[in-house]
């Protein structure tokens, strides 16, 4: 095998390798990915943290956090930080994830 | 906010107004190389473009003060807790070249679940917070602006927080970050499951932020037993996050390979790390190199790690390298001091400069050893993948110990670090996106139902921080007690009062090191050595580098201690200083006057530079102004030096004595002054002596007029002579008003 050869088998062992975890990524979240979301659409770390937890313990994180923040205020014609607000007043918890 | 040279960084006007400060740039920025740049003398090849402000290598003096830059980008890595104190070593690195600075965060951080805010004290590195980060992007700003060079701010998305770490990187201008979800797993006990799902959404803020990554391979030689024997893990590791970062989309220029050469002395160690160091730059061509200095095998000896690491830099200049990291040589024995990041930096400045062009005068060669170990180190690494596909992929290699083994692959003794899929910190905690699932926003990766064809992801509420940062959230502090705020009170009181105490780390911290030889065995050595430190004064003593000498003879020691004296400016006993003259002034009144000055080496003394440096034209010495120099030479007596005085009617003779041997360079200024009082010309010229033992005051004591040490330029000597003389004149004029005549008569 050339050098090149070796190169190009080296990289196409690594690209078998990668490719589930890659895979597991793209199908897959985590606590940390939901609030990177929420702090993206202009919640604090505090809010963004609380937000999430309550949703994790409401099993509605597969949804996406930022998902039943959006779809909430645009039900209810809120402002999205204002929707958040409510959900950590513990209002509208009842229509998330409909 | 501005920076002038010669006033301190005000730490309160960087905290001013954070609310409101945005960064001015996002991204990585490299050096501009310049091709056959002319740098005073000489003409560099492997140069980027000069600073506005440094501080020169102690040996440019001698080269007109030139201080060219390597085309490497330079990273420095600080620690110390307090992001106040870090703000003002950044500045001083900068000053010395470095543009990457490194902030190394608090023990702990990767496992909390979350940001923190605020400005909380660290241990080790500081709590990566968003005040703290954008406190110190906006001194960097500044201090970019005083060095004249873009400088990358740089911390760690890992742990447990990782995308929103990196969210926090993106909005507020972090230019390079680490990011391998590998060394979550390895050496920091998290969820391998956690870890790449996580890494996939970091990596995508990452990519569109324009970060430049770092990878964490490096980690496996700090770590491992013996460090040349992990490198064809280090390959795999390497590939698995350069491989699973394109996936994500990150592009090649944006990936950074964290490499070491993985030996030191007395291991033969350009025979061994050369050929790993060739066979990665070809494995993984396309890609940026981040060359890192050896940590491995430092110990408490700062000028054997320096030796190491100068070795290291070799490397990197024989091979490639776009960032030349380095590591202080005071790591093995302690939390780095803020000097020690200065020393660091200038050890692959002053390699690299001696360096420059080399590779147009050496090529490695590719027939015999280099090739076949480079080429069997990367059939190593291929055998390895395949074992790693062969057992079921990445979790299940590394739940069978297959990484960080001591054993030279295929070797295996069975000494790997081992986790387990379902276990470490964050196990559990990954979740299956449902069908609806989606995340509004820019940057994000992975199945989403916001991916619209048109527009953003964001366009349904009016945009994400990324693309609005009016919208981000900013908090100031948390924690009444633990912030910066209190941290400064003791500082702001003590510069108010004029007090200064000495430091390595933090403000007022009151360590000094000192060096001592002890002529006695090892045991007694040390044992003394510590009672003499606490004669000295320092609290709690501490021996942090002991070096044997000879078993019977003695050993080296480097004390630490707290010297506890804080000393007020207003006492201190203050030499006035007098700026030299312009230098058209000195030659406007020199020129026209035709003054003639006598100089010479006395005694038995051959030293001739550093009167040559004083007097010749081309060293802009005092020649260049219009002075008549009869330089008479080395070894000269004193009666012969008034002699040529008398013939030439010198107003000036400048004498340098190197040579102190039994204090005779008192003896010689004592001579001249004495000779020129007997023969009565003292009052008419001017007696200046110099070299490298004599200070001024030493100089007036023994009856010279001046005296000049170590660092005088012919300038300093010029303006001295030149006001001197003309003080002379002005008190010969002033009875004599009108007497043109008389003045004449008085002079000569």
């Amino acid at each position: 095998m050339s050098d090149e050869e070796l190169h190009s088998y080296f990289w196409e062992l690594t690209q078998k390798i990668v490719a589930p975890l890659i895979a597991e990524a793209r199908t897959h979240t985590t606590p940390s990915i939901e609030r990177s979301v929420l702090l993206r659409m202009g919640f604090s770390s505090i809010d963004a943290k609380a937000l999430v937890n309550r949703m994790h313990e409401r099993r509605l994180l597969g949804h996406g956090a930022g998902r039943l923040v959006l779809e909430l205020a645009k039900s209810k014609g809120i402002a999205v930080r204002e929707a958040g607000v409510a959900l950590l007043s513990g209002r509208y918890w009842e229509d998330l994830g409909r | 906010m501005k920076l002038a040279p010669d006033q301190k960084l005000d730490v309160r006007e960087v905290l001013k107004d954070l609310a409101r400060y945005r960064p001015r740039r996002k991204g990585w920025t490299w050096r501009t190389k310049i091709a056959d740049h002319q740098v005073g003398p000489f003409v560099f090849k492997d140069t980027s473009e000069n600073l506005e402000h440094s501080v020169p290598l102690p040996s440019a003096h001698d080269f007109g003060n030139i201080d060219p830059q390597c085309d490497f980008v330079i990273t420095t890595e600080i620690a110390s807790g307090r992001f106040e104190d870090d703000l003002r070593r950044m500045r001083m690195a900068a000053w010395h070249g470095a543009d990457h600075i490194m902030v190394i965060r608090t023990t702990g951080q990767s496992h909390i679940d979350g940001l923190i805010e605020g400005t909380p004290e660290g241990v080790g590195g500081i709590p990566i917070t968003r005040k703290q980060i954008r406190a110190t992007r906006k001194a960097l700003d500044a201090i970019e602006d005083e060095v004249g060079r873009p400088i990358n701010f740089h911390s760690y998305v890992s742990g447990v927080a990782g995308p929103e770490i990196a969210v926090l990187f993106a909005e507020e201008g972090v230019n390079g970050a680490h990011q391998d979800p590998q060394y979550n797993v390895l050496y920091r006990g998290i969820n391998m499951h956690r870890s790449f799902v996580d890494a996939a959404e970091a990596k995508r803020i990452m990519a569109d932020a324009g970060i430049l990554q770092l990878d964490g391979a490096h980690n496996a030689n700090a770590t491992a037993k013996e460090a040349w024997k992990v490198t064809p893990e280090l390959f795999v590791q390497h590939a698995i996050n350069t491989a699973y970062s394109r996936a994500v989309g990150m592009p090649a220029e944006l990936i950074a390979l964290s490499t070491v050469p993985p030996t030191a002395p007395p291991a033969p160690k350009l025979r061994l790390d050369l050929p790993y160091a060739v066979a990665l730059r070809e494995l993984f061509r396309g890609y940026k190199f981040r060359a890192q200095q050896n940590t491995r095998y430092i110990e408490a000896d700062m000028m054997e790690a320096t030796v190491t690491h100068v070795l290291d830099t070799l490397i990197s200049r024989l091979t490639s390298a776009d960032i030349q990291s380095t590591i202080t040589p005071d790591e093995g024995r302690n939390i780095p001091w803020h000097y020690n990041n200065v020393a660091g930096v200038n050890t692959a400045r002053q390699t690299l400069m001696g360096l420059d062009g080399v590779m147009e005068l050496l090529a490695l060669k590719q027939a015999g050893p280099l090739r076949d170990q480079a080429r069997e180190v990367k059939e190593r690494a291929v055998l390895f993948l395949e074992e790693i596909l062969a057992g079921g992929g990445y979790y299940a290699a590394v739940a069978a110990g297959q990484f960080v083994d001591s054993g030279y692959f295929p070797e295996r003794n069975g000494d790997g670090i081992v986790r387990h899929p379902d276990g470490g910190d964050g196990a559990g905690t990954v979740i299956p996106r449902a069908a609806d699932y989606g995340a509004p926003v820019c940057s994000h990766f992975g199945d989403n139902v916001y991916t619209h064809e048109h527009g953003k992801p964001c366009d349904d509420y009016g945009g994400c921080t990324l693309c609005d940062p009016a919208e981000i959230q900013y908090i100031d502090e948390l924690d009444a007690d633990d912030n910066v705020e209190t941290r400064l009170a003791t500082p702001l009181a003590e510069r108010t009062a004029g007090v200064l105490r000495p430091e390595v780390e933090k403000h007022g911290d009151g360590i000094v090191c000192v060096t001592l030889f002890v002529p006695a065995s090892p045991d007694v050595a040390k044992a003394a050595a510590l009672e003499m430190a606490k004669h000295m004064g320092l609290k709690d003593p501490e021996i942090i580098s002991r070096r044997l000498m000879h078993p019977a003879e003695g050993s080296l020691f480097e004390i630490k201690g707290v010297l506890d004296v804080a000393v007020k400016i207003a006492a201190l006993p203050m030499p006035a200083r007098e700026e030299p003259l312009p230098e058209a002034e000195i030659e406007a009144w020199v020129r026209p006057r035709d003054i003639h000055v006598v100089a010479a080496t006395v005694g038995e003394d051959e030293h001739s530079v550093g009167l040559h440096e004083i007097l010749d034209i081309k060293h802009g010495g005092i020649e260049k102004y219009g002075f008549r120099c009869h330089d008479l030479g080395t070894s000269v007596p004193i009666a012969r030096l008034l002699d040529v005085a008398q013939q030439t009617g010198a107003r000036a003779v400048l004498i340098s004595t190197i040579v102190t041997h039994a204090q005779v360079h008192e003896q010689h200024m004592r001579h001249l002054h004495a000779l020129a009082q007997q023969r009565g010309m003292r009052q008419r010229v001017v007696l200046v002596a110099g070299g490298t033992q004599v200070t001024d005051e030493l100089a007036r004591e023994c009856g010279m007029d001046a005296g000049f040490g170590r660092g005088t330029t012919g300038r300093d000597v010029a303006s001295f002579l030149v006001r001197t003389l003309r003080a002379q004149e002005s008190s010969w004029t002033k009875p004599l008003r009108g007497s043109f005549l008389s003045y004449l008569t008085q002079t000569w």
